[in-house]
């Protein structure tokens, strides 16, 4: 993926710069708001990540400018705002996903990945498979090695999730924000709780583990060994 | 003497003063007008009153003349001159010649036209000019003037006004002293209040405006602004006691972190121990996040503004989604989550920050309400968590329940606050923010927290109004 970081600090950008080049991504950086502007415009990216608070343009007006020339590149703003509505008005301005400062890279990086996958054509699936465990989306199932699996309704809700973005990392947070719809920090890891209860039904009698928990970041439904 | 040429300067210029000296200059003005109009109006009456007496004399006169011969009338005219009193009269033949009457000769203003005047006389025997009024008819050829010496009446009239004027300027003196004595005072009251005013900006808060104890306006203001100071010193004292709270609870896993790193550092063991370390490191760095951004929340709630994202919110079902998220925590702990949501009120919130206090709420009752659970006869139900959505005419309530060891009456408003936690010993995860976020974000909708006893246990009551407050229904 070529990716453009708009962000004023520059230790940051540096940061990201190299750790998305790790993960197998290029980046490039505007250090503020016009020159991020001018270079997302003729620049092809796949995904920007934009700072909201940026010299010379702010992140905010920067996306609105994107969205009225039509452009729907996808666009992760990153805030150390943390007010109630920020996120509202972050995303009301067209961003597709909002990460508060201060952040783990794990989580930017496993939103990134998500934003890029959404982006992508295959939304409209009508089955996920992942090894031999199938969700069928039109008849609401969920069969393993051809076995029907029960599932409670937000159960199927969180392998849905999960089976969406099979083969990426997907946090805690994500989880919590997409399939329950909360943008908090719970005080107990209620997350943990349902993955492992969804694990005991889609894996436990099952000698191949399709869910993983991936340490420090959250979790990934994946085919083969770690 | 400075000090007293400084409070009477300061009382000249004050606003008591000021007012009673215009008030007097207004008055003066006034009474001056009002001396002028009676005096001009008293003379005329005078005048006017003693002509229609002379004209009856006169005409009576003339009549009892009439008929009889000249000599007559000169005989009454001398008769009557003669009686002692104020009265004037003079008769003149054709020629000009004197015939009778106690007047000298025909005054000025009526030499040539009969009718009434008023001039001043010289009585024969010398003094002072006397006022007069008389009136001149001309009978048969002769000339005849009846008139009075208003002297005294006049007299009369001037020493009234006089009086009148001199009474004036005693009350229009008096008012300026008043004036004067009440600046005095209000000065002395003011300087007092600004003296605890400089005291308080020079640091010290604990000044307070003295009250003089009359309960006038004055002591009024002094009283509002010694509440309003008694607010803003707890205020201050809270602050204080937040930010020692923040100081200590930042502080300690900071330096948690740091004795991490320095001990991943020191270890020799490779990178294996590094990577443990670094881990735990970041574990850390994420505790600190969330106390971090728990408090931010509750610092922007107590500023307060959701008017843009508060939506209708339909209460049943936050809390039935809350307790779906929370249940199989509970079920870990063997507890058990008995949610009765019924007929829910919908309630103008921000669904998030409902959602969230709800949360924060469970989430207390299942770390905590399992406490002592073991202990009694009734142990089922003392490991049943119960959640109620109810409602009042205005209000939509949430209540959780628990059977663990509950809060005791001194400290359930002691626990409202920031990092208060119970649980001295720090055992348990949580970061001391929980109730006092929960707090926060029913003062923000207008509504309130309640703690009460569940005997035993603890009975938390969400309350939050349908409508916010302020915002008419629509």
């Amino acid at each position: 993926m070529r990716l453009l970081v708009i962000e004023d600090d520059r230790e940051t950008a540096q940061f990201l710069q190299k750790s998305l080049k790790e993960s197998g991504h290029a980046a490039d950086w505007a250090e503020d708001g016009e020159a991020g502007l001018a270079l997302a415009r003729d620049g092809g990216y796949d995904l920007l990540i934009v700072d909201r608070m940026l010299p010379r343009l702010d992140g905010l007006t920067l996306v609105r400018r994107l969205r009225e020339a039509g452009d729907r590149t996808p666009v992760l703003i990153l805030s150390a705002l943390g007010d109630v509505d920020d996120r509202v008005k972050g995303l009301r301005a067209g961003g597709d996903d909002y990460l508060t400062k201060p952040y783990a890279y794990t989580e930017l990086l496993a939103r990134v990945e998500a934003l890029a996958r959404r982006s992508a054509p295959e939304e409209q699936a009508t089955r996920y498979v992942v090894g031999d465990l199938v969700l069928d989306r039109l008849a609401h199932r969920v069969m393993r090695a051809g076995e029907p699996i029960p599932l409670q309704p937000r159960e199927y809700r969180l392998l849905e999730y999960l089976m969406k973005h099979a083969g990426q990392v997907v946090t805690r947070t994500m989880l919590l924000e997409n399939v329950w719809d909360y943008h908090f920090d719970p005080q107990t890891n209620v997350i943990d709780v349902h993955v492992s209860r969804l694990r005991s039904k889609i894996d436990k009698s099952f000698e191949r583990p399709l869910l993983h928990t991936i340490r420090g970041a959250g979790y990934m439904i994946r085919d083969g060994a770690q | 003497m400075t000090a007293l040429s400084r409070i009477l300067g300061g009382a000249l210029t004050s606003t008591p003063f000021r007012l009673a000296a215009t008030m007097v200059a207004l008055y003066a003005v006034a009474a001056g007008l009002l001396v002028a109009l009676l005096t001009w109006h008293a003379n005329r009456e005078l005048a006017a009153e003693t002509l229609a007496e002379i004209r009856l004399e006169s005409d009576d006169l003339v009549r009892s003349a009439r008929g009889s011969d000249a000599a007559a009338l000169v005989e009454a005219v001398r008769r009557r001159s003669e009686a002692a009193g104020d009265r004037l009269y003079l008769l003149l033949g054709a020629d000009g010649q004197r015939l009778a009457g106690n007047l000298a000769a025909l005054p000025a203003e009526l030499a040539d036209r009969s009718g009434g005047a008023v001039f001043r006389i010289t009585p024969d025997h010398g003094g002072h000019s006397r006022l007069a009024v008389a009136e001149r008819l001309d009978v048969a050829g002769a000339r005849l003037v009846v008139g009075r010496d208003v002297e005294p009446r006049s007299r009369f009239v001037e020493s009234v006004l006089a009086t009148s004027l001199a009474g004036f300027g005693v009350l229009a003196l008096a008012g300026l002293a008043a004036g004067l004595v009440a600046g005095r005072g209000l000065m002395a009251r003011l300087e007092a209040i600004n003296a605890a005013t400089r005291a308080i900006m020079a640091g010290k808060l604990s000044e307070r405006i003295p009250l003089a104890g009359t309960g006038d306006e004055i002591d009024g203001l002094a009283r509002n602004l010694n509440e309003m100071l008694e607010r803003i010193e707890g205020l201050m004292g809270a602050l204080r006691e937040v930010s020692d709270n923040i100081a200590h609870d930042l502080k300690t896993p900071l330096n948690r972190l740091r004795n991490r790193a320095e001990a991943t550092l020191r270890s020799p063991e490779g990178e294996a121990a590094y990577r443990e370390g670094l881990a735990r490191v970041i574990d850390e760095a994420d505790e600190l996040i969330k106390t971090f951004n728990a408090l931010l929340l509750i610092a922007r709630l107590e500023a307060g503004a959701i008017d843009e994202t508060v939506s209708p919110v339909a209460l049943g079902e936050v809390v039935r989604d809350v307790v779906e998220l929370y249940e199989p925590v509970a079920d870990e702990q063997g507890l058990t989550l008995v949610a009765e949501t019924g007929e829910a009120p919908h309630i103008e919130a921000n669904r998030q920050l409902v959602g969230q206090a709800v949360a924060n709420l469970v989430d207390n009752a299942i770390k905590y309400g399992g406490d002592g659970a073991d202990q009694g006869a009734a142990r089922e139900c003392r490991r049943r968590i119960e959640i109620t959505v109810g409602e009042t005419a205005t209000e939509g309530l949430v209540t959780i329940a628990d059977h663990g060891p509950g809060i005791g009456t001194a400290d359930r408003e002691r626990v409202l606050r920031r990092f208060v936690r119970l649980d001295e010993s720090r055992t348990r995860p949580g970061t001391g923010l929980g109730l006092s976020l929960v707090a926060a974000v029913a003062r923000l909708h207008g509504g309130v927290l309640k703690l009460e006893d569940n005997a035993p246990g603890l009975r938390a009551i969400l309350v939050l109004p349908k409508r916010r407050p302020g915002h008419a229904a629509s």
